[in-house]
């Protein structure tokens, strides 16, 4: 609790046409939790990156411990003590865990040996782990136990975690919360970056805000309230979306008895869905990444097809049905993964507006594109979204993911789809977009849509939805309504820690 | 028709110097695409190591000079592909053609004062006691120094990817190559390793067809085997041992047909020279129906953004 442990001053790095950090300067002191604030492109990353060695600054110092530290690569980074959990994570899903721990060591100790640490490690900070185990087999928050005692067998002075909740449920994300203040206590410092202001509330001493790649403030965040920061952040005033009266119709969407295979190696099964969402209704759907919501969204879009009367749109049979046979009845979808999957990275944005708007917004006759109409398509959804880019015949792989994600959002709320699927609507968008399209869904609910949205936020869940659900290792919890449901309830209807608090029961036991 | 023509003991000694050139090449190219790179230049790299091993033994008069010439051509045929691909950003489907294409075109150029000339030879080990004992004598005991050092390159494959360390980065790399350049591993230097382990390889691989098996120089000797070990480490899915049980497989029935054509037996010849194919093809995609998987990062063109 002495001392400064990390000094940067000045660091500044562009890259063409973007200054991603300009002179940003702050200290880390030993044994202190420091946040790291800023929407998505503030220079986040880009400066932790600098930190561990894997960017080189154009300008600017960092001082370790009162001596100059650059590291050229992580391996120096490594070696002086700083240790660092990716966003996505960077672990190899054909190895297993104690292989994916050694990657990560300097000087790695006999497999066999590993493995006792890990366990030993793993027992002592809650997070059990079997080092055996082929890490694609593991849920996300066992992923990142993975990433954490990764750093922790090194022994770091500073550990950088970028984002680490998103993936966790809120049990998961209290145990991780202890595991940090256990590291704490032992002198540990860590660099909190996340969006999370609550979180930062309750964990973090001290916070750096950026913006724009600046420093733009500092904050004791236990004695600044959230909404202070949050406009520190953004750097403007929050609009928080309205809903309007609350009416529901007709029952416009029912799923009854959905059981579906992955596709892919690493999916997961659905089993046995029931739920339904009237008109004017919106359906939020938690749960944990990779618990069943890719999957759900391909049954429901089309993209994988099921019995007949396993999914019905305003009583009529279309579990059979492909994904143009359901857009014609109204039923649009908006996946997760923007480049690839919601859009074609390589082709213009006029394009990809017609790839889900040809059937809808009738842009073809006889065969042939009516490019003047979905020119025009496209830059209708461009200007209502307030997607940021030089024009419609830009390549969908050039937007920023905020932006793209606001162009794939808005191609399918402007085609006036009757059931609408979401997955992620705001995922890396920063807060005043995000705001703005939670906003036109609801607005779309109040136009007599039925729209499903699965998130990870639970924050924006709890803001849009009429009723909540959750969906656990391909199951779906009961359906309630959202009004009034505390972040416990909503915790164990994800399916609690996934088995987490088990080891402060066996502390001590050798496993 | 005359079956007790074929004596099987020589029929298995005769199967492993078949099998050896595309063990060589498959066990090369399996570490290659372990690494996540896909070269399909195996084919040019065994006929330039053909060529330049056979150019080399004849000049020098020493056949094991000429061994690691063929290796040094192959490698030094990789480092063009190398070049495209981990700097230049070059498609691996397209450069690993074109290297092919580029080597055949290469070895006949070099060739053209080769047709007819026979190598030194490179005479087999004989042990005094084991060599002579009946049967497992002309099998295990009686063969040329390359052919064991295919199967111990094999094993040490195997266990330098399973147990050590430089094994699992090589993997970590072909599984995903932006994790492991973000836990500060160079995916480029691993590569270029692992694409001129493969040239190497293949190498030996073609002067083991041009100064052992055949021995002399044609163009175009190599006659397809690239193409086989290629296909070869897929359908042994990226395993060691699998490779050698396919290479020598593949020896086998080639080596059994070419008895059965010259028994006279009353099947087509055809149908003959297509049964290698078939068979071993069957047998490897009935065993890779495991759960067993390409390296994930296989043929994705790496580049160190950021």
């Amino acid at each position: 609790m002495t001392g400064t442990l990390l000094s940067i001053s000045g660091l500044t790095k562009a890259y063409p046409g973007v200054v991603a950090n300009d002179t940003v300067s702050f200290d880390i002191q030993e044994g202190e939790v420091h946040a790291l604030l800023g929407e998505n492109g503030a220079g986040k990353s880009t400066l932790v990156k600098m930190i561990y060695g894997l960017v080189k600054p154009d300008s600017g110092t960092m001082t370790w411990r009162g001596e100059a530290f650059a590291p050229p690569e992580p391996k120096a980074a490594r070696a002086s003590g700083v240790a660092m959990v990716f966003q996505h994570f960077s672990l190899f899903d054909a190895l297993n865990v104690a292989e994916n721990v050694a990657l990560g060591m300097e000087d790695p100790p006999k497999m066999r040996d590993l493995a006792r640490q890990i366990r030993r490690v793993s027992e002592a900070y809650g997070l059990p782990l079997d080092p055996n185990r082929t890490v694609g087999d593991l849920s996300a928050g066992e992923r990142q136990r993975v990433e954490i005692i990764r750093c922790l067998l090194q022994d770091p002075k500073l550990l950088i975690m970028d984002e680490p909740t998103s993936v966790l449920t809120p049990q998961e994300v209290e145990i991780l919360f202890k595991t940090l203040n256990k590291l704490k206590s032992e002198g540990t410092s860590i660099l909190y970056i996340s969006h999370k202001l609550e979180e930062i509330r309750t964990l973090c001493d001290h916070a750096t805000i950026l913006r724009l790649g600046k420093n733009v403030g500092e904050c004791v965040p236990a004695e600044t309230s959230a909404r202070d920061m949050a406009e520190l952040m953004v750097g403007d005033t929050l609009q928080t979306p309205t809903r309007s009266t609350e009416k529901t119709g007709d029952v416009m969407l029912d799923v009854s008895g959905l059981s579906l295979q992955p596709t892919s190696p690493f999916g997961t099964t659905l089993k046995n869905i029931h739920f339904t969402v009237r008109a004017g209704e919106i359906l939020g759907l938690g749960g944990v990444a990779g618990n069943g919501q890719d999957e759900l969204l391909a049954a429901l879009s089309g993209e994988s097809t099921t019995w007949p009367d396993a999914v019905k749109v305003k009583g009529r049979d279309v579990g059979h049905l492909g994904p143009n046979a359901r857009r014609e009845l109204g039923i649009l979808a908006a996946p997760e993964e923007r480049l690839g999957h919601a859009a074609a990275p390589d082709m213009s944005l006029v394009e990809n507006a017609l790839l889900t708007g040809l059937i809808r917004k009738n842009l073809t006759s006889n065969g042939f594109v009516d490019w003047a109409g979905t020119t025009a398509f496209a830059d209708e959804v461009i200007k209502e979204f307030d997607v940021r880019t030089p024009g419609s015949d830009r390549a969908a792989r050039s937007l920023s993911g905020g932006n793209l994600q606001k162009f794939v959002i808005g191609r399918e709320v402007l085609q006036s789809p009757e059931v609408l699927v979401v997955n992620q609507p705001t995922w890396g968008v920063d807060a005043a977009a995000a705001a703005s399209i939670r906003q036109s869904l609801l607005d779309l609910a109040a136009g007599g849509a039925a729209i499903v949205c699965i998130s990870q936020d639970l924050d924006e869940l709890m803001e849009i939805s009429d009723r909540f659900g959750a969906l656990n290792e391909g199951r779906m919890s009961d359906i309630r309504p959202a009004a009034g449901l505390s972040i416990d309830e909503i915790g164990l209807m994800m399916g609690g820690a996934h088995g987490m608090e088990v080891a402060h029961i066996n502390e001590g036991a050798d496993a | 028709m005359d079956l007790s023509a074929i004596n099987p003991v020589l029929l298995i000694a005769s199967l492993m110097v078949a099998a050896t050139p595309l063990l060589l090449a498959a066990v090369g190219e399996l570490v290659v695409e372990r690494a996540g790179v896909l070269n399909l230049g195996v084919e040019g790299m065994m006929i330039v190591g053909a060529i330049g091993g056979f150019a080399v033994s004849v000049e020098s008069g020493s056949p094991y000079l000429g061994l690691v010439a063929a290796m040094a051509a192959g490698a030094g045929l990789s480092l063009l592909f190398a070049f495209l691909t981990q700097f230049a950003l070059a498609n691996q489907v397209a450069s690993g053609l074109a290297l092919t294409l580029f080597g055949l075109g290469l070895s006949a150029l070099m060739g053209q004062g080769y047709v007819g000339i026979k190598p030194p030879a490179l005479g087999n080990i004989h042990i005094p006691v084991l060599s002579d004992l009946p049967v497992i004598g002309p099998i295990l005991f009686g063969h040329d120094p390359v052919l064991y050092i295919g199967i111990a390159l094999v094993a040490a494959v195997w266990a330098v990817l399973k147990y050590s360390r430089i094994g699992l980065v090589l993997r970590a790399v072909g599984e995903n190559h932006e994790a492991a350049h973000a836990l500060g591993y160079n995916v480029i230097r691993v590569r270029v390793l692992a694409i001129m382990f493969g040239g190497a390889c293949a190498g030996l691989g073609g002067a083991y067809i041009s100064l052992i098996r055949v021995p002399q120089w044609t163009e175009g000797m190599t006659a397809g085997i690239g193409w086989i070990a290629l296909a070869l480490v897929v359908f042994a899915s990226w395993k060691p041992w699998r490779v050698l049980l396919g290479a020598y497989l593949f020896g086998g029935i080639n080596v059994l047909q070419l008895n059965l054509q010259a028994a006279g037996i009353a099947i087509p010849v055809e149908y003959l020279a297509m049964s290698p194919y078939i068979i071993t093809i069957l047998v490897l995609v009935i065993m890779s129906a495991d759960k067993s998987r390409a390296p994930a990062s296989l043929g994705r063109i790496f580049h160190a953004s950021q």
